[in-house]
């Protein structure tokens, strides 16, 4: 008898047929209301020698690489609570399972926000902290990984542990939110997090400009990424066929966003848009591979050249150096991976295949410092039971 | 279905074992050019503190690195023996983090000051561990861009110890600390490895060792080379001084700006002390009578900040402040900063003797800490200045008192460790910016339970195995990388033999 399946009070079934990791069917499904629960659960799971999969709402469980095993789903859905709002403090902290939307409607009255765009909709806490995922707005306000100051979590033998707290400014211990962010469910669980928070701006106005193609964009692309009229995002979208869009996001005062929409106008030769481009979406459809292409910013453009030649659809972020590319049937992923990748990395940075990668296509591409990243796995989950395989150099 | 490589049972083999500093030494006179190794006793002790002059120890060892294969040699050296080695930039830490080792190598890179490059297009410069903070802001604006974590220390300490301390300053309410403004470290690691951690790019792939690098201490490697985010200068600047009659009012001033949605590039408080304190040192003209100053500085497009401006002096006005004056220009916008920036070390010129605190509070408790702490000082007998960065709840208490009478020492120690705990109290940390070091380990188990200080020692052990990096800082009595977590009952058999004290 497996120890998970005795734990009392705690919600542990037999999977069903949708209980699946990219494809690949779990055996339990384990839904914890509680960290003390979910610490329960881990411990059981690690005397028993059984392979964890974290799950918030499941949006992109998909995404990364399949697990090597699965044999319980960690479904933190049941964990759904805003913890604590501080509005005179911008803090506010949440249960890992809770929507972004829930936390951003309990600090919207406060009128603060918490400055992660929804790209994905439906996306928890938990899932933005394990993907680092991030939108237009980053050029502002960073990603969770800049905004999370404290975190709660669960480690593969089930102790608990915290690090950081609920002051913006802390330097005691090591700051191991950063760790857990992006580190896609295979350090540990997270709990729950405490993030600051901005002022909702008064203002919101978003400018539009294109150019033939991303190469001709680089004048506008420069102009406004280096502007001293502070745009809050800088995006990108390309297709192989048809213009280059650049979108401008001014963010502030009533007053001030008047007249810098003015300014910003006239030196893109821009117009105002309800929206950027496709509003805050990913390129492409939900069935193409995605890929994630980073670089130094005066590459950007040069570089969605490069992915448009090679007929991929690119939006991102041209003011962070961040762009999404989606792959159509038509193109061979594996030589647009190649290609992209010596170029992102030539100018400092990587290509990710985020969604889709065929088997024989290594998705993370090759990262420094691996053998130390091997270590800090090894110490935090010396027997890999946290979705082994899903992650850099195959951890 | 494991694949781990390394078995959890080798884990519990434990890694200990302290070399001797004479095997170091040796070896490094022979691979060093002759200046880069220092031997002496009477310029070892140049070395034995840092800006914390409380705690003094002589290295065995000093080795004043000309380049990153020296730091990756002596770390290499001391990897091989199992000797202790501790990184130092500038000497300014405020906690005692560059305190050597007496029987370990010291590794000083203050000669490394070479500013690799600068390219604005890409919002990056790449600078030595030792290129002093300041230089790279002035090298960069002719550009348009400056660096922007600015610690009051900036005119003396190096970017190396601003990354290992993730250290804060003035701006980074708005602009973040330095964590935000580093995207890559090249380092040597405490087993000799030299590495890269982060990307130019943003968002590098793997964990995030990068973001657990800053602010550790150098307790886990010797950063050589660091990749900075640059920053926008901003087109306008307004920066004003506002004189209040009490704390309470200009700390209802702070609550109304942050209230209103406002984002100032920085909030600065000095109380009644630390006025006295500042004017005494640099005739900084404060206004008369204050019982408390704010400085507000807004940065950003000019139409924001003019707009902004206003609302920030009414809020002032509606809040007591009884004076304002606004800086008419850069040499006006100077001279108020020098009064708070000098505060520090201005402190000196009414008190024989200081500490420094460095304890932080969710910015709404400000009013009850400080009535709470001024409640404590009076009973305790000693007095305690006040400057601080009100924006983000960071408080810098000086403990006043003289050595020379008996016993006021050790108040004035007791009435800053109370004050930590006042700051714990409200749900506060016990450092925002000068670390934790040698002289707050002890604290550490106040703030994080032995489950969260054993999980940081993870890291720690991925990192150090040998525990050679900085050993004695942040943490209060980490285990032995062997151990198994979680479970802490005897002393462990290498201590019993005395041979890993050190870690
Ligand atoms: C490899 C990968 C890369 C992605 N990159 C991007 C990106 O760059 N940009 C973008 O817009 N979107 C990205 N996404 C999409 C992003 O995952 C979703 O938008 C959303 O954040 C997922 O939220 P969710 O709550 O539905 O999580 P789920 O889909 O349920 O889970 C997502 C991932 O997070 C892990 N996880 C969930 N909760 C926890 C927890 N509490 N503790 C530890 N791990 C947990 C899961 O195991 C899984 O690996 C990425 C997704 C993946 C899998
Ligand atoms: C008057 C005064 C004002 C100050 N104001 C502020 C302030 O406003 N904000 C603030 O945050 N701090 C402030 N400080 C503290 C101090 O200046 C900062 O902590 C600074 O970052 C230390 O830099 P340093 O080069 O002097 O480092 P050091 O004191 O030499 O070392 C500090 C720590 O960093 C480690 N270290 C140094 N170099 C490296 C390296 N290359 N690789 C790895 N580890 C390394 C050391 O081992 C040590 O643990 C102030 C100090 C003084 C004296």
């Amino acid at each position: 008898m497996l120890a998970l399946t005795t734990l009392s009070d705690v919600d542990v079934r037999d999977a069903a047929e949708s209980d699946v990791v990219a494809g690949l069917p779990a055996r339990l499904v384990a839904r914890p209301t509680s960290p003390e629960q979910v610490s329960a659960l881990m411990r059981a799971a690690y005397e028993d020698d059984l392979v964890v999969v974290p799950r918030a709402a499941a949006t992109m469980l998909h995404w990364a690489p399949r697990p090597t095993a699965c044999d319980v789903i960690l479904d933190l859905s049941a964990m759904d609570r805003v913890l604590e709002h501080q509005a005179g403090d911008l803090i506010v902290s949440a249960e890992a399972g809770t929507p972004l939307s829930r936390v951003q409607e309990a600090v919207r009255a406060s009128g603060q926000r918490l400055a992660i765009d929804e790209v994905v909709p439906g996306s928890t806490i938990g899932g933005l902290i394990a993907t680092n995922l991030s939108g237009p707005r980053r050029v502002a306000y960073g990603t969770a990984r800049d905004l999370v100051i404290g975190v709660s979590t669960v480690r593969a033998d089930g102790v608990m542990a915290k690090s950081g707290g609920k002051v913006v400014k802390n330097v005691a211990g090591y700051d191991l939110g950063k760790l857990m962010v992006g580190s896609h469910g295979t350090l540990a669980i997270v709990t729950s997090a405490y993030f600051r928070l901005h002022p909702i701006p008064e203002a919101a106005v978003w400018l539009r400009a294109t150019a033939p193609s991303p190469r001709s964009a680089q004048s506008l692309v420069h102009q406004a990424v280096h502007s001293q009229v502070v745009p809050a995002a800088v995006e990108i979208d390309a297709h192989p066929t048809g213009e280059t869009t650049i979108s401008v996001l001014l963010e502030g005062t009533s007053v001030g966003v008047a007249a810098r929409v003015d300014r910003m106008a006239t030196a893109l030769g821009a117009t105002t848009a309800e929206s950027p481009i496709g509003d805050l979406g990913l390129p492409g459809t939900d069935a193409q591979p995605l890929l994630k292409i980073t670089s130094q910013l005066s590459a950007v453009t040069e570089i969605a050249q490069t992915a448009v030649d090679l007929g991929l659809h690119v939006r991102g972020s041209a003011g962070a150096g961040v762009l999404f590319a989606a792959v159509p049937d038509s193109v061979d992923i594996v030589r647009a991976v190649d290609i992209l990748r010596a170029e992102s990395t030539a100018a400092g940075g990587a290509t990710v295949v985020l969604r889709g990668a065929p088997d024989h296509l290594d998705a993370w591409g090759p990262v420094p410092a691996l053998d130390l990243m091997r270590s800090v796995k090894n110490r935090f989950d010396p027997q890999h039971l946290l979705s082994p395989g899903r992650f850099v150099g195959g951890l | 279905m494991s694949n781990s490589s390394t078995p959890a049972s080798a884990r519990l083999v434990p890694e200990v074992g302290l070399g001797s500093v004479d095997v170091v030494r040796a070896r490094l006179a022979r691979e060093l050019p002759p200046g880069a190794l220092i031997t002496d006793r009477t310029r070892l002790r140049t070395y034995e503190c840092d800006g914390l002059l409380l705690y003094r120890v002589t290295p065995a060892l000093v080795v004043l690195a000309q380049d990153a294969d020296m730091i990756q040699r002596a770390v290499r050296a001391c990897s091989d023996a199992r000797v202790p080695f501790v990184a130092r930039g500038s000497g300014t830490g405020l906690s005692g983090g560059a305190l050597p080792h007496a029987d370990g190598v010291l590794i000083v890179t203050s000669q490394l000051r070479t500013i690799r490059e600068i390219s604005p297009d890409d919002q990056r410069a790449v600078v030595d561990p030792g290129v002093i903070n300041l230089q790279v802001s002035e090298a960069t604006r002719p550009g348009g861009y400056y660096f922007a974590p600015d610690p009051s220390s900036q005119q003396i300490c190096s970017v190396g110890g601003n990354v290992a301390e993730n250290s804060g300053g003035a701006h980074c309410l708005k602009y973040g600390f330095t964590t935000t403004h580093v995207t890559s470290v090249n380092m040597v690691t405490p087993q000799g490895d030299s590495i890269t951690l982060g990307t130019r790019a943003p968002d590098a792939p793997g964990y995030d060792l990068l973001g657990t690098f800053v602010g550790s201490e150098g307790t886990l490697g010797v950063a050589t080379e660091i990749t900075v985010r640059l920053t926008r200068s901003p087109e306008s600047v307004q920066t004003l001084l506002a004189g209040f009659r009490s704390t309470d009012d200009a700390g209802a001033a702070t609550s109304a700006i942050i209230g209103a949605g406002i984002v100032p590039a920085a909030i600065e408080m000095m109380d009644a002390l630390a006025i006295e304190a500042a004017e005494a040192a640099v005739a900084c003209g404060y206004p008369d009578g204050a019982g408390a100053v704010l400085v507000v500085e807004l940065d950003g497009p000019r139409e924001e900040v003019e707009h902004e401006f206003a609302q920030v002096q009414q809020m002032c006005q509606e809040h007591g402040s009884f004076e304002i004056r606004v800086a008419a220009d850069d040499e006006d916008r100077a001279a108020i900063w020098r009064g708070r920036k000098s505060a520090f070390a201005a402190v000196g010129r009414i008190s024989p003797d200081y500490i420094v605190q460095d304890g932080v509070i969710p910015r709404t408790a400000l009013a009850a800490v400080l009535r709470e702490m001024n409640e404590l000082a009076e009973r305790r007998g000693v007095r305690v200045a006040n400057v601080f960065h009100a924006g983000d709840g960071n408080l810098h208490p000086l403990v006043l008192f003289d050595e020379s009478i008996p016993g006021q020492g050790d108040t004035a120690e007791e009435v800053s460790g109370a004050i930590i705990d006042l700051c714990l109290e409200h749900g506060g940390s016990i450092t925002g910016e000068h670390g934790v070091g040698s002289d707050k380990a002890h604290h550490m188990p106040k703030m994080f339970t032995a489950d969260d200080l054993d999980t940081m020692q993870l890291v720690r052990c991925a990192f150090d195995p040998a525990g050679i990096a900085n050993p004695g800082k942040i943490y209060p009595t980490p285990r032995l990388c062997g151990e198994r977590p979680g479970k802490r009952t005897e002393p462990h058999p290498a201590q019993l033999a005395g041979q890993a004290e050190v870690f």
